[in-house]
């Protein structure tokens, strides 16, 4: 537990400065909306999304790593909590989502506008 | 080589496992580590079935920023996601003093865990107050809508801008209905909050000012933008309407799908359910503090261990503030 926390402080400010520059990026262009990105679409949805989606994900990066100090803890239970989490989190989100679209294109031919 | 096995012990041991550290941490932390992988999965399942509905729904979805456009003192301001962004810099802030009272409990400054501690507490407090006063908001809603007895949300605009009814219909309610209470009617009958205005003046007031259009809850997938529809079309479907809708329950809201509302009382009522009970223990935990629990004990583990709780609901809210409000 005693493990390299002499630099750890300067460590946190670094990430909190890192955690609010992004929420500030996304939340920028979440009002912006620039239409060469909320307007296109690649790989199913628009690049806005993707670029959210993915600073979310470095957001979840330093949570854990940092805050939660995941990057002190031994190989193994890193893994066996990251990646039990990421597979199944995955798998489910893919399943979800594949039939939502097929609700989607089998529903809405129904719907009368 | 350590031997990850159970070790009889005296009693005093049973809740760190007998010593044994499994992965290098101790039973407690192993744990909370595990209980925070399934937790993961329940928020996951409800947001992965978020996505389902609205995938179900991708061409009717309320748009988050045209939902949640309040800010407190900016009064018929609109200032889309200022307020969940402060939101989150205020849960991140927590997060951070968090992590700072874990890094002065490494150092065993009692003092320091306990302020630390405090300001976490607090932060989560403003927190968990600025959730309240966004579901006050959703609740009460601020514009109003009517639904038709096909079930669609009907929104008013001038000028390509939402309007409240209150913006458009003149007078007060004119068909002279009372709110049916016990005190004027039956004692054992209740019936549900009635409108400001009755459906027959809203659609008055709509036919005699021609600057006001109806926007449907359909999404122009080429400008993803709601669909305003034509004066005409707009008279046809307002003839349908059954219902004047203002603000949100379970049942019916007046941002358009029903489910959305429910998710959005769900998903954010579970977090908020988690942050509230993560203040409990923190308070309990900074009770421990002071009274020197953790002192006696020679380490501050317990810190570590509700910290890593504190940082999950931190890491909930990233995933909720995006998938709601952004995406």
């Amino acid at each position: 537990m005693a493990h390299a926390h002499e630099s750890s402080k300067k460590r946190i400010w670094i990430v909190l400065i890192m955690l609010t520059l992004i929420t500030t990026v996304e939340v920028a262009l979440g009002i912006v909306k620039p239409p060469y990105l909320h307007l296109t679409s690649i790989l199913g949805t628009s690049p806005l999304n993707w670029i959210f989606i993915i600073l979310t994900l470095v957001k979840a990066y330093y949570i854990t790593w940092a805050f939660m100090h995941m990057e002190g803890e031994k190989k193994w239970l890193r893994r066996s909590v990251v990646w039990t989490a990421v597979f199944l989190i995955c798998y489910l989100v893919t399943l979800l989502l594949i039939e939502g679209g097929y609700l989607y294109s089998t529903l809405a031919p129904l719907v009368k506008w | 080589m350590e031997v990850n096995i159970a070790i009889p012990s005296d009693s005093k041991e049973t809740w760190n496992g007998g010593g044994v550290k499994p992965f290098g941490a101790s039973y407690g932390k192993m744990m909370m580590w595990f209980f925070i992988v399934s937790d993961a999965l329940t928020f996951s399942g409800f947001l992965a079935a978020y996505g389902l509905t609205r995938f179900k729904f991708i061409d009717s979805w309320p748009i988050a920023d045209e939902v949640f456009t309040h800010f407190p003192g900016l009064h018929g301001v609109h200032a889309p996601m200022y307020y969940v962004a402060l939101m989150t810099f205020i849960l991140i802030v927590s997060s951070v003093t968090m992590v700072l009272a874990v890094d002065a409990g490494h150092e065993m400054k009692q003092k320091k865990v306990a302020w630390y501690m405090f300001a976490t507490i607090i932060f989560g407090i403003i927190f968990v107050g600025s959730q309240a006063w966004e579901w006050k908001n959703f609740i009460s809603g601020s514009y109003g809508s009517v639904k038709t007895a096909d079930g669609k949300i009907l929104q008013f605009v001038k000028e390509g801008h939402q309007i409240a009814l209150s913006d458009f219909v003149v007078n007060k309610r004119t068909d002279e209905r009372v709110q049916h209470t016990k005190y004027n009617g039956l004692w054992f009958e209740k019936e549900e909050t009635i409108s400001t205005y009755s459906i027959a003046q809203i659609k008055e007031a709509y036919q005699s000012n021609s600057e006001i259009q109806i926007r449907s809850e359909l999404i122009d997938l080429e400008t993803k933008q709601k669909v305003i529809l034509s004066r005409e079309e707009g008279l046809a479907q307002l003839s349908k309407t059954k219902l004047v809708v203002e603000g949100a329950n379970l049942e019916v809201n007046e941002y358009g799908n029903t489910i959305f509302a429910d998710f959005f009382f769900f998903i954010t009522g579970f977090h908020g359910f988690h942050v509230f009970s993560g203040i409990i223990i923190n308070i309990i935990v900074f009770f421990n503090v002071i009274i020197g629990t953790y002192e006696r004990r020679g380490h501050y583990e317990m810190v570590e261990k509700v910290g890593l709780y504190w940082h999950f609901v931190d890491l909930v809210w990233v995933f909720v503030f995006t998938f709601f409000y952004l995406v």
